[in-house]
């Protein structure tokens, strides 16, 4: 037989089969659509962030730090601006501002800018235009959002520090800034010229500064602006310019330390305002400082500043950086999101082998005829696969076009997260990487089945009692052990590749594997349980559906994995969902006081004091702060320990500004994990006597000390504001970082500091409603400085953010359970024509419509009721796992709305059970004897 | 020419063994018209599966024109019967996917052995020639009972098989539509000298044929040679 007639021949007797060949194949079209959703949104993401990277800096280079440039910068930016090469500046900080004449206040994000920014892209406005004014009068732009809380409009004043602005206008897409970071503080934008003038920025204020710059054509080129930048970085930092150029040759792209408690977040108080709003949703700053390391120490050597002067750390950024950063990002998140496609492609794979298997014995008769005519079995075998291959193409091309179609809808749904416009373009490589996995995962699912077919004998055309679905099959044949085996290596395969991580998609893998083994087993169990507990006791109706879940050739198996698996997906990503909303709102509602105050300088602590009381709102809590850098450790100095390349220490943590605090005990937010808490204060106080200079206790956080390879009993001396002080660790803490309350990295006893100058947090308890907004008016008023943070707008601020979140995840869920559903008709078809005949004999022996519905009812109800458990069992230890030891967050399980996802898992079943069979009750016994 | 010799065929029911088919022999020349007869459960279908290659015996052999069975695997049994056997079942077992010139087209496709215009002309003059002319493009269900078992007559005679097996072609017909295939039968053996085995409950349709061989419990208990009857 030649190919065209093979061809032909599969063409014309898929005839009436192809819609249900179809329906089978569109089992993979949902994994085919997430995938290539995810991929087409990854490319589109990525050419966006290339097409718009400079937009994204704002310009080709950017010089960045946490606190005013150095002198020796100065220098060199003057230097670089003889050379023809464009600067401006951005300098970003948290203020209150005050509105008049509504009097609403309201903490934001000011970005004061200097005249050029941005070098690329526009800062657009309404009006229209309005921003050309920004340097030319005493005005802001603000984000639609502020002007909405402070019941302010255009034209109105508002009050920052002590100058007074008239806001000119609303922004709207700025270039770089994500949309979202508007919820968490409303940026103001305003001319750097005023910045002085505000008296905001005073010594040791939290900003960020970042000069801009804008490179001559001629340098402009991706390959001449890294020499610049490589030429910056030398300049500024020879030593840590050398190391970095070594690993990149080396090709070491580790990354620092970075996440919870580490990173180079500046914030010891860590309160929400404070944490970085620019960083976009992707979080990809903290990553890439810590690989543009930029050395303080160096900077002290190179240029001759002494120790004691304060050391700023100055990151060079060009282009390339951001791009390659947002580009990474873009690709874990990919990466992520890929696992669901996966786990859909499977499911679908499963559906197609189920599928496969009802359509193969409906062909049994064909067959049987097809060897009678002289067909040999790799002909029929031939035959069938090129009919799955057509359809797999069909399922995948739906598939295919369904992910284009969630591709256009994506960015709608994210881009208020993202800092840039995403544009979409259907781009060819996921389309047709989609398509062929598509067709690749329904063939060699489809095989299994099919190779049954070879084992049909002509002789069924002539015996008619011969069981079609009882083919038998042995286990040692070599086509079949053929086939598992390159199933098996296909779905690794494909797991691995997507994953982009060998350890982690064997992992993923065999975690697949035990689901479906764990599924597995429980449905052996009930097969087992269900020949064992039938009494005859039972109604027949019952006896009968339950003797139908171990009766030969039966579904249990097929069903149970399909359901399980999907309640395992859809429940474990609930559960989640449900403990991360928990966490974070418990977090919130524990803190103490909802009026929080920072920035308060030493001389501002009595009078806001009285402030408050005079208003009866009490201040529930002070915590002071002090700000330090390490000078030794051990006795040995910070700069010998950064040459020392012998040891490995996070250069962040020595480098970095301390604002540490002290007090006699633990609060809330700690945990001692090491080592003995402070003694009391008497014997602390008697200890002194006896020997004046012992080095004093402190206590560290366990991941700092960690990073610095310290432990329990190292002796650390710190520079207090250019008093040295000689500490000793005596103990650990592990702190929840996430709490809204004032945590440290470090703690001291109070004798060791609490003479040093120093700033407060204030939390008071402040009635909700208009006496918040009173007392944050007056004391923006009296102190322009200090900035009051109104914890329950957090709250529901952080609420409205959980919101977007969960509605993205619940996305998935949706998308999960609708893959399911195809899977499941899949499934319960494949023993469809076994049950046909069943209910007609019963129907030809008196059963009524009703009581074979009931026969049907009872059996999936069983199997949809052993799915949903087995799946939700799985689902917990699946969510206790990831919020355990990947969220590191203890688990509570949402055990209600758990019960409730199981209880439209078995309706779900039972429908499409009762609807796929629905031929055997609805028509009289004669038409279903005909169909049958 | 097909030979069987000394076939049985055994099957294993729990610890019991049981024999269907007891030490059968017979010759059948060329061109033969001979009928297969018997109760229900007297062995017939078994018989049949094991002349047609489509079983094999637990012993004895068959030799269709000098080959035997009994030497080829199941995919060479399947080319022989591609090649020189045609069936006809009872309940017709047309492929319902195709038409009734596609069903008769299948064994040529199968074979390779003509071009697809060539099996298209050869299948359109045997529907012709079984009365179908005007029915080529219909499918199984869109045809009678008489008109299905017509097209799969047709479908058998297509690759000019030297025998052919028929297990109760008329069981399922009413007695007019059954005497039509029965006469295309008879007529389809004298013109293309095609061997032809029936099997049958229908003592008057045996009695038409040549020869009747008569089976009981596995064995054969009559062999009649009857005198031709002429159309």
């Amino acid at each position: 037989m030649t190919a065209q007639t093979l061809l032909r021949l599969a063409w014309r007797e898929s005839r009436t089969a192809r819609r249900r060949l179809a329906l089978y194949m569109s089992s993979i079209a949902f994994g085919v659509a997430a995938l290539v959703a995810i991929d087409s949104f990854a490319g589109n993401i990525t050419r966006s962030i290339r097409e718009q990277s400079r937009t994204l800096l704002g310009g080709d280079m950017a010089l960045q730090a946490r606190a005013a440039f150095p002198a020796v910068i100065d220098t060199l930016l003057d230097s670089l601006a003889t050379q023809g090469i464009e600067q401006a500046s951005v300098t970003t900080f948290a203020s209150m501002a005050l509105a008049e004449p509504s009097g609403g206040t309201r903490l934001v994000q000011v970005r004061a800018v200097s005249p050029g920014y941005p070098f690329y892209g526009e800062i657009e406005t309404v009006p229209a235009d309005s921003w050309r004014t920004v340097h030319d009068a005493q005005v802001v732009f603000v984000d639609p959002s502020l002007l909405v809380a402070l019941d302010a409009t255009i034209g109105d004043s508002l009050r920052l520090g002590q100058l007074l602005f008239t806001i000119a206008g609303t922004l709207g897409n700025v270039p770089g800034d994500a949309g979202i970071t508007a919820v968490i503080g409303p940026r103001v934008y305003v001319s750097d010229r005023w910045l002085e003038a505000t008296g905001l920025l005073r010594p040791g204020s939290r900003a960020e500064y970042d000069a801009v710059l804008k490179l001559p054509p001629t340098l402009a080129t991706p390959g001449a602006a890294a020499k610049v930048a490589r030429d910056l970085r030398r300049r500024i930092d020879p030593r840590a310019a050398a190391r970095q150029e070594a690993e990149e040759a080396s090709g070491d792209t580790r990354r620092g330390p970075g996440g919870a408690g580490g990173g180079e977040e500046d914030a010891d108080v860590r309160t929400a305002i404070t944490a970085r709003t620019d960083s976009a949703a992707l979080g990809t700053r903290t990553d890439s400082t810590t690989r543009t390391d930029s050395l303080s120490a160096a900077v002290v050597a190179s240029t001759g500043l002494t120790s004691a002067q304060p050391r700023t750390r100055v990151r060079v950024r060009t282009v390339a950086d951001t791009e390659r950063d947002f580009t990474e990002a873009v690709a874990r998140l990919a990466d992520f999101l890929s696992i669901i496609g996966l786990i859909a492609l499977l499911l679908g794979g499963i559906g197609v082998a189920s599928g496969i298997n009802a359509f193969v014995s409906a062909k049994i008769d064909t067959v049987a005829v097809l060897r009678c005519l002289g067909a040999t079995s790799r002909q029929v075998l031939a035959l069938y696969v090129v009919q799955a291959g057509m359809m797999g193409l069909v399922g995948a091309t739906a598939g295919t076009l369904l992910g284009v179609a969630i591709q256009f809808l994506l960015p709608g749904v994210v881009s208020d997260f993202l800092p840039l416009d995403v544009t979409v373009a259907l781009e060819p490589r996921p389309l047709l990487l989609g398509l062929a996995t598509g067709v690749w995962v329904s063939l060699v699912f489809a095989m299994r089945p099919l190779l049954a077919l070879r084992r049909i004998s002509p002789l069924q055309a002539i015996r008619r009692n011969a069981d079609p679905a009882a083919i038998p099959s042995e286990w040692n044949d070599p086509a079949r052990l053929m086939v598992d085996g390159l199933l098996v290596v296909s779905i690794v395969a494909i797991i691995v590749t997507r994953v982009g991580d060998l350890k982690q998609g064997l992992g993923i893998s065999a975690g697949i594997a035990g689901a479906v083994a764990v599924l597995w087993v429980a449905a052996t169990l009930l097969i087992k349980g269900a020949r064992r507990s039938t009494r005859p006791s039972w109604p027949f109706e019952l006896r009968q559906g339950i003797a139908n879940l171990h009766r030969p050739a039966n579904q249990t198996r097929a069903v149970t994995l399909a359901l399980g698996f999907g309640a395992f997906l859809l429940t474990t990503v609930y559960l989640v969902q449900a403990n991360l909303l928990g966490i974070v709102q418990s977090t919130g509602a524990a803190s103490s006081g909802n009026l929080l105050f920072f920035d308060v300088q030493d001389d501002q602590a009595a009078p806001l004091d009285s402030l408050l009381r005079a208003r009866q709102h009490p201040i529930v809590q002070q915590t002071p702060i002090v700000t330090m850098r390490i000078d030794a450790v051990n006795g040995r100095s910070v700069t010998e320990l950064m040459a020392d390349t012998l040891v490995q220490r996070a250069g962040w943590a020595l480098r970095r500004e301390y604002r540490s605090t002290y007090r006699d005990s633990l609060v809330n937010s700690e945990q001692l994990f090491g080592g003995t808490w402070f003694a009391a204060g008497e014997q602390r106080a008697a200890a002194r006597v006896a020997s004046p200079d012992a080095p004093f206790p402190v206590s560290f956080e366990k991941e700092l000390a960690k990073d610095l390879g310290l432990q329990i009993g190292d002796t650390v001396t710190w520079n207090v504001q250019g008093v040295p002080v000689r500490t000793v660790i005596t103990s650990l803490r592990t702190v929840n970082w996430a709490r809204f309350e004032a945590n440290f990295f470090v703690v001291f006893v109070p004798e060791a500091i609490q003479r040093a100058p120093q700033q407060y947090v204030m939390v008071a308890n402040v009635p909700a409603g208009d006496a918040v907004s009173a007392v944050q008016r007056d004391v923006v008023r009296r102190f322009p400085n200090i900035s009051s943070l109104d914890l329950s707008l957090v709250r529901s601020t952080i609420g409205a953010i959980v919101e977007r979140v969960t509605l993205a995840i619940r996305f998935l869920g949706v998308f999960s359970l609708a893959m399911g559903v195809p899977v499941l008709f899949s499934a319960v078809a494949a023993t469809r024509r076994a049950r046909l005949r069943e209910g007609v004999l019963l129907r030809t022996l008196g059963a009524s419509r009703a009581q074979v519905a009931r026969v049907l009812l009872a059996e999936y109800g069983a199997l949809g009721a052993l799915g949903a458990l087995t799946g939700m069992v799985l689902a917990f230890v699946g969510a206790w796992g990831l919020t355990r030891f990947v969220f590191d967050d203890p688990f509570n399980p949402a055990i209600g709305p758990t019960l409730l996802i199981g209880g439209g898992i078995l309706t779900l079943t039972m429908t499409i059970g009762l609807l796929t069979s629905r031929d055997v009750y609805r028509e009289t016994p004669m038409a279903a004897i005909r169909e049958a | 020419m097909l030979v069987a010799r000394g076939l049985s065929k055994e099957y294993q029911s729990g610890a019991q063994r049981l024999t269907v088919l007891h030490d059968v022999s017979f010759e059948l020349p060329q061109g033969a018209f001979v009928s297969i007869v018997g109760p229900s459960g007297s062995g017939k279908t078994t018989l049949l599966g094991l002349l047609a290659g489509l079983d094999t015996p637990s012993s004895g052999t068959v030799s269709l024109d000098g080959v035997e069975f009994g030497s080829l695997d199941e995919d060479r049994r399947a080319k022989l019967r591609g090649e020189k056997v045609g069936f006809v079942f009872q309940s017709f077992q047309l492929i319902p996917t195709l038409t009734a010139l596609e069903n008769v087209q299948v064994p040529l496709e199968l074979s390779g052995a003509a071009t697809a215009r060539e099996a298209a002309e050869r299948a359109t003059d045997l529907l012709t020639r079984v009365g179908l002319g005007d029915r080529t493009h219909h499918f199984p269900q869109q045809l009678s009972g008489g008109e299905q078992q017509r097209v799969a007559l047709a479908r058998a005679f297509v690759n000019e098989p030297r025998i052919l097996f028929a297990d109760e072609p008329t069981g399922n017909l009413d007695g007019a539509t059954g005497e039509r295939i029965v006469e295309l039968l008879e007529a389809l053996n004298r013109e293309r000298g095609c061997t032809i085995v029936l099997v049958t409950h229908d003592i008057a349709l045996a009695a038409r044929t040549q020869r009747t061989i008569r089976l009981r419990d596995g064995a054969v208990v009559e062999d009649i040679h009857h005198t031709p009857v002429t159309a």
